[in-house]
């Protein structure tokens, strides 16, 4: 597992924003690896840094934000320090980003087939009549019906999920080698929830795009995850393959997060268990771990030392940014202390 | 349960919005976002009502406390039908009725204290002097978990937790006995939202409270509901215990929800279930017969004209052929 070599590569990320209260650091030593092919689902609350990792690999950061420090490796050519101009062929081309509200991010006064069309035509050099035809292609491929007469459609003239199937015939239309999905499902009903999440797993798996998903819910990322990474405070606190990540949680978050959901298959009776306290402002930062505060096994050492994400001995790359497996990561020791 | 008498019977609820056009703003059409809906309340219970957008549980819950007036059909509060009362009386009814709101950032005015915003019911509904009612927002703000000094604040000081809590509490001041929550934790963090579901159950224990509780989210809904009203396209289509929703559903509607829901279960990701295609008809141009035929597995010619009416026997379903095998293979009597 670990010789497959990586598409991505993300290597002590630091992003930051210039505000009216000081720098803030919204995204802190984030590290992780996608391979070819893979799904990669970043979960995590409000204010995780999810969504401000996407854009750092993007480069479509804010003009208050800047990648401070790290690298983002892509195909071994560091991101951070390409020129505009060429990450420019590579984003849309090898790399699309598909957003949350579909209805912002498609142009409301051009038709579906204008907007798809000029991917097609600026990335692969199309004519105008063969992109209408690769689009029609497209549309049908994600499951609108009628896509010749959609073709024609504004974007408000859809519904929400055609919307969100729209964006992704956009994001496909270059055969990109990666897609980032920023909540693409949050503003849906569950039931079109349902068909656009099996819609993303059958096209990953068909062209075998990797793909990096943001997202809130536990219960997407049980559905479309190879690998978690679950962020909080614009760390992340644990990485481990899906199964492993929800069969065996080690991080005192990651578990607490877990028993706060309420599930529909399971008998209902026991009390939900809650996370006390809110999500740290970027702001003000606590020092040493950063969810200390809200943990229920936080040590003195908790308080004052950063932990850094240590891998789990005996685990097939499954890390933890926690002082309660410090011994555990050690070579030498065999198992991880498991968290009643 | 079923031996006391229902705190809230709503009967043949309608509420349909005109659809108006040109400049003289002729109605052209309806809008049906509640269309002749019946269920009860019983004292102490948890009623929740589940569906998607524009099912019309929104509309359902604003109705039951007149802040829409229904076009047809009544609600029944002990006794008193208020659908037709007038405004001054149905304004003296309103201390028995509250609502929680989705996000309380817009429905608590940013100007004020949450002190002043928590005694204002009470100044207005009560005729406390000021001093008496800040006592009472005082004693509120703590049985809802936080402290005294929150009420110096202003709504945009506190997170969006703690925000819903005070909008938890705002309810709680004139002690009404039904509070009709509407998707009150759906803006929440995750962690926030275990936080607001636990103290409400804890409130309804302490002060005998009713609810009605709104929401699209089925893991809020099982958690929090004694019972289950699933609407589709301003319909009933099926009421039941929350057990028998989650374990044996009638409607196939309801189980094709169901299957919806993404599990926190990486194991159940290849469990076999039903993705149902197309999307949700507009309440505009509702189908003909049955509103879920358009997108039902099971849907045969009859439903295609005949619009099924909710049955009356003890787990009522609107459907011409309600499913019979519960999910885990029983099949009920």
């Amino acid at each position: 597992m670990t010789t497959t070599p990586a598409l991505l590569q993300v290597g002590n990320l630091k992003t930051e924003f210039r505000t009216d209260q000081g720098t803030v650091t919204a995204v802190d030593e984030v590290s992780f690896r996608l391979a070819a092919g893979e799904t990669l689902c970043l979960v995590g609350e409000s204010g995780s840094g999810k969504s401000v990792t996407a854009l750092s690999i993007m480069g479509l950061l804010a003009d208050n934000g800047r990648v401070a420090h790290g690298s983002i490796l892509f195909e071994d050519q560091d991101l951070v320090t390409l020129p505009e101009r060429q990450l420019r062929g590579i984003r849309g081309n090898s790399i699309a980003m598909i957003f949350q509200e579909p209805m912002t991010s498609l142009n409301p006064v051009l038709t579906i087939g204008d907007q798809l069309s000029e991917t097609v035509i600026l990335h692969l050099g199309l004519s105008r009549a063969q992109a209408r035809e690769r689009v029609i292609e497209l549309l049908a491929k994600v499951g609108i019906p009628r896509p010749e007469e959609i073709v024609d459609d504004y974007p408000h003239r859809l519904s929400g999920g055609m919307r969100q199937r729209a964006m992704i015939a956009m994001a496909l239309s270059c055969a990109p080698k990666l897609i980032i999905a920023d909540e693409p499902t949050t503003a849906l009903d569950v039931t079109i929830q349902a068909q656009i999440l099996k819609l993303i797993r059958d096209l990953s798996a068909e062209t075998g795009t990797a793909m990096i998903l943001i997202t809130h819910d536990l219960g997407v990322v049980a559905e479309m995850a190879d690998r978690v990474a679950v962020m909080y405070a614009g760390q992340v606190v644990e990485e481990a393959d899906v199964f492993t990540l929800f069969d065996e949680p080690k991080h005192p978050y990651t578990i607490a997060l877990m028993r706060s959901v309420p599930h529909i298959s399971t008998p209902a009776g026991d009390r939900l268990a809650s996370i006390s306290g809110s999500v740290p402002s970027l702001l003000q930062m606590p020092t040493g771990c950063r969810f200390h505060e809200r943990c229920p096994h936080a040590m003195d050492r908790c308080r004052d030392d950063r932990p850094e994400l240590l891998q789990l001995s005996g685990q097939n790359r499954h890390t933890v940014r926690c002082w309660l497996y410090d011994d555990a990561a050690q070579p030498g020791t065999t198992d991880a202390k498991v968290l009643a | 349960m079923t031996t006391t008498e229902p705190l809230l019977q709503v009967r043949n609820l309608k509420k349909y919005y005109p659809i108006r056009k040109g400049v003289i703003a002729r109605t052209v059409g309806q809008v049906r976002a509640v269309d002749d809906v019946s269920f009860d309340v019983h004292p102490g219970e948890t009623l929740g009502i589940v569906g998607e957008s524009g099912c019309g549980k929104s509309t359902t819950g604003r109705a039951i406390l007149r802040l829409e007036t229904p076009t047809a059909g009544s609600v029944i509060f002990e006794g008193t039908d208020i659908a037709t009362l007038s405004a001054g009386t149905m304004r003296r009814r309103r201390t028995d009725l509250q609502m929680v709101f989705q996000d309380p950032y817009s429905s608590l005015n940013p100007q004020i204290r949450i002190g002043d915003l928590l005694a204002e019911p009470l100044i207005a509904h009560h005729r406390l002097k000021r001093a008496a009612a800040q006592a009472r927002a005082a004693e509120i703000i703590q049985v809802v978990g936080l402290p005294r000094l929150y009420l110096n604040r202003y709504p945009h000081e506190l997170s969006g937790g703690q925000r819903q809590r005070v909008g938890i509490a705002r309810a709680l001041m004139l002690e009404p006995k039904l509070i009709v929550c509407d998707e009150p934790v759906s803006a929440l963090d995750v962690s926030i939202q275990a936080q607001v579901l636990n103290l409400l159950k804890d409130l309804q224990g302490e002060f005998g409270l009713t609810y009605v509780f709104i929401s699209h989210g089925l893991g809020a809904i099982k958690y929090i509901s004694d019972r289950i009203v699933v609407m589709y396209l301003g319909k009933v289509m099926e009421v039941a215990t929350t057990q028998e929703i989650f374990t044996a559903p009638r409607h196939p509607y309801t189980e094709i929800l169901l299957d919806a829901y993404p599990e926190a279960n990486p194991h159940l990701r290849d469990r076999p279930r039903i993705i149902v295609e197309g999307d949700v008809p507009s309440p505009a141009k509702p189908p003909a017969g049955c509103v879920f035929h358009t997108r039902c597995p099971s849907a045969q010619a009859i439903c295609t004209t005949e619009i099924p009416r909710l049955s009356t026997d003890a787990h009522p379903v609107a459907c011409h052929f309600p499913l019979l095998a519960s999910k885990n293979g029983k099949v009920e009597s």
